[in-house]
């Protein structure tokens, strides 16, 4: 019933790992051809290779996995989903159901343990509600603001020989639950007032735009209005990279000017973008002379952090479309004066800055350099799965993205090991598109027995490794508080990663300079059929910049090691 | 400020850790909880009682309200509610307190429900604080055992909360 159900809601792959508690499963996978099962060789894999599916096409994502610690493996993966708000759903296997409460082997209370990382979960009790449950799981997960379901399974309730009609509902209502469609049109109304009498206004978009598939409406609106836009860590492909009126990333190490121009605005049109610690730096301090507008489809998220005047509770892409709608109809125009003006002042701040970074003080190549190179490789059209460190954050400001969902990255919770697993989730199922995973060689290590997967499976992504030989994002952090005392940010005692990945079956590079870096980057995306990894040698001494200063403003950054605003 | 919020459920298995889950989780704080089922017997009316500013509390109705399980939440305290407690509390009793708390469990209008030749057992029902008054207005008697039942709370008029 359960692979029948997975079926009738359209799933085409699911990513999983057997065990006892699942063998009824399992030999039901067996016997059909619809669900295709991709084995991992470790569940932290198998969820994020769910969860980057759903970021890349906005549907939940499937894993499947065993009771006990199969459970235990996927918790990482279903926190970095909840924290980023992504849809997937959870299938886990558990013991018998008579034997629940009595530490039966390979027993863990999951619906226990992820209660506090999920939208919802379910244990079935009675076999029968199993198709019912799925589809309320599929539903839950995708509506409103998107997150993990899991569905807990025991044993006895997927016994082959016990036999039950089946019907997969076409569609379920819960009573309890009912996300809103539309925004409140009087308020809407008033957002839409204050847009229009701004003289220093900016939008900051998030990944509410990427999920709620609201791109063009963002697009459309801040062209009529002539309005920079910032985009959060989630949310970049929001908005194209390339466009003049994007001001780049904000937040902690956010561009100078859009740091800059958040501060100093007047009205911050804030959509599918929840105020993170990482974006407002110190709330106290916060866009001193804003006025906030604040849609999201979560009510819980407008004023949590950071008070919004004008709270508007929809999903983006409606509430957009109301306010186009809204802008093309008033007769009040934008002050096209005072954009004029404050654009003069953010080309100011821009050319103060612009991202630049020096690559004349040593032989070693730039991170940055990589990434540059790599946008420039693939056109900026690539899906980049990314890992977390500063190798993150230089592909989030030196990648140029104009895409919408080509960004993947775990940015609530910041999981190391994610882009792996991630960019082979988005090759499987995109496979005539360029699929990267930039990392490091801290956070490879984290999910690289999945090396063997791609084998298994031909899943023919490539790895940007940028190798400082050390955890580069905690060094940063300890050179600047700790007095550089490095503990345990080094790593001493690397594999030769070209050797391991040809272990696999793989193609591996290691490129050491700069002039080398172009043609074997176009060496390995000419190599469409094939795993490659590209050790390449980064300056261990690089900072990421800017980066805003500790309980500032979001004016207050560091610029370089020795510039601050 | 202490706030009483009254929030309906589905009666289902794990609602109940759902809710107090989430409080723990956001570092929200209970003082006092009670759930029993309603006439609905698909449903459970749970009453928590508990203290924040005004964004502390707009947070825990909007989490409260995220939950699944969750059909409807309402702050009591926002307009004209009655609450009510019970206290079931044991004292030593003999000599010339046995009168003393007789005569102060009177004027609070509470009653003796069980009686030894040592001891008392007073139920009192009304407000939190009036029941923390009789505990302090007891004074010198000698208390065994103090039992609470938690806040339970009504809107006062028309008002309801329900489907």
């Amino acid at each position: 019933m359960v692979v029948r159900a997975l079926r009738d809601e359209g799933v085409k792959y699911i990513y999983g790992y057997p065990g006892g508690a699942l063998l009824h499963v399992y030999d039901a996978l067996f016997q059909q051809e619809d669900v295709q099962h991709v084995l991992v060789r470790h569940e932290q894999a198998a969820t994020h290779m769910a969860d980057a599916y759903a970021r890349a096409t906005g549907k939940a994502g499937v894993a499947l996995v065993t009771s006990g610690p199969g459970a235990t493996n996927a918790i990482t993966g279903i926190a970095t989903a909840y924290m980023d708000s992504i849809p997937m759903v959870v299938i886990t296997g558990q013991v018998m159901s008579y034997l629940i409460g009595e530490d039966a082997f390979q027993e863990t209370d999951m619906l226990g343990i992820s209660r506090p990382i999920v939208k919802h979960n379910f244990s079935v009790t009675r076999a029968e509600d199993i198709p019912e449950i799925i589809k309320k799981a599929f539903h839950i997960a995708e509506s409103g603001r998107p997150g993990p379901v899991v569905v807990d399974i025991p044993k006895d309730m997927t016994a082959p020989t016990e036999r039950f009609p089946y019907e997969y509902p076409k569609s379920v209502k819960l009573r309890s639950y009912s996300p809103v469609t539309k925004g409140h049109s009087g308020q809407i109304k008033k957002a839409v007032d204050m847009l229009l009498g701004a003289k220093r206004p900016i939008i900051y978009s998030g990944g509410g735009i990427i999920m709620g598939d609201a791109s063009a409406e963002l697009i459309e609106l801040a062209q009529l209005l002539n309005f920079p836009v910032t985009n959060t860590l989630m949310g970049l492909g929001g908005y194209p990279g390339t466009d003049r009126q994007f001001v780049g990333m904000l937040g902690m190490h956010g561009s100078y000017e859009a740091n800059m121009t958040m501060h100093h605005s007047d009205l911050v049109l804030a959509i599918g973008a929840r105020f993170d610690d990482r974006v407002t730096n110190a709330t106290d301090k916060f866009c001193p002379t804003a006025r906030i507008v604040h849609v999201d489809i979560d009510p819980a998220s407008i004023s949590k952090t950071i008070q919004a005047d004008v709270p508007i509770v929809g999903p983006a892409k409606v509430v957009l479309e109301e306010m186009i709608q809204l802008v093309k109809a008033s007769k009040k125009q934008p002050d096209a004066e005072a954009i004029a003006s404050w654009w003069k002042q953010i080309d100011e701040w821009r050319s103060r800055h612009g991202g630049h970074y020096r690559t004349d003080d040593s032989e070693l190549m730039k991170p940055q350099q990589v990434i540059e190179m790599l946008s420039k490789v693939t056109n900026g059209d690539a899906y980049v799965c990314s890992d977390v460190g500063q190798h993150q954050m230089f592909a989030a400001q030196y990648y140029k993205f104009n895409k919408p969902n080509r960004w993947i990255n775990s940015g609530g919770l910041g999981t190391m090991g994610f882009g792996f697993p991630a960019a082979m989730g988005v090759k499987m199922n995109f496979p005539n598109e360029e699929v990267v995973c930039v990392t490091g060689e801290g956070s490879i290590q984290m999910n690289i027995q999945e090396l063997s997967t791609c084998s298994q499976y031909n899943i023919p992504v490539k790895i940007i490794c940028l190798n400082n030989q050390s955890l580069g994002m905690v060094r940063q952090w300890q050179d600047m508080n700790y007095e550089a005392r490095h503990s345990h940010s080094y790593m001493d005692s690397l594999p030769d990663f070209k050797k391991l990945v040809e272990a696999y079956g793989h193609v591996g590079m290691k490129v050491e300079k700069y002039s080398d870096l172009e043609n074997a980057m176009r060496e390995a995306f000419a190599m469409k059929d094939r795993l490659v990894f590209m050790d390449i040698m980064v300056d261990p001494f690089e900072h990421v910049y800017p980066m805003q200063v500790p309980r500032g403003a979001m004016r207050d950054m560091w610029l370089s090691k020795t510039e601050r605003t | 400020m202490r706030h009483i919020i009254s929030v309906l459920m589905e009666n289902e298995p794990g609602a109940l850790s759902r809710v107090v889950g989430l409080f723990s989780q956001r570092n929200f704080n209970i003082e006092s909880l009670t759930v029993a089922p309603t006439e609905d017997a698909t449903l459970s009316r749970l009453t928590v009682t508990t203290i924040g500013d005004d964004r502390v509390i707009e947070q825990i109705t909007k989490q409260l309200n995220k939950l699944i399980d969750v059909v409807k939440v309402v702050d009591l305290t926002e307009g004209e509610h009655i609450e009510r407690e019970l206290m079931m509390i044991k004292l030593k009793a003999s000599g010339q307190m046995r009168a003393e708390i007789k005569r102060t469990a009177d004027i609070f209008r509470g009653q003796i429900i069980d009686v030894t030749p040592t001891t008392y057992t007073v139920q009192m029902i009304g407000s939190s604080e009036k029941l923390d008054a009789f505990i302090t207005s007891l004074g010198a008697a000698s208390i065994m055992e103090v039992v609470r039942s938690g806040v339970s709370g009504i809107a006062r008029g028309e008002k309801v909360l329900s489907l």
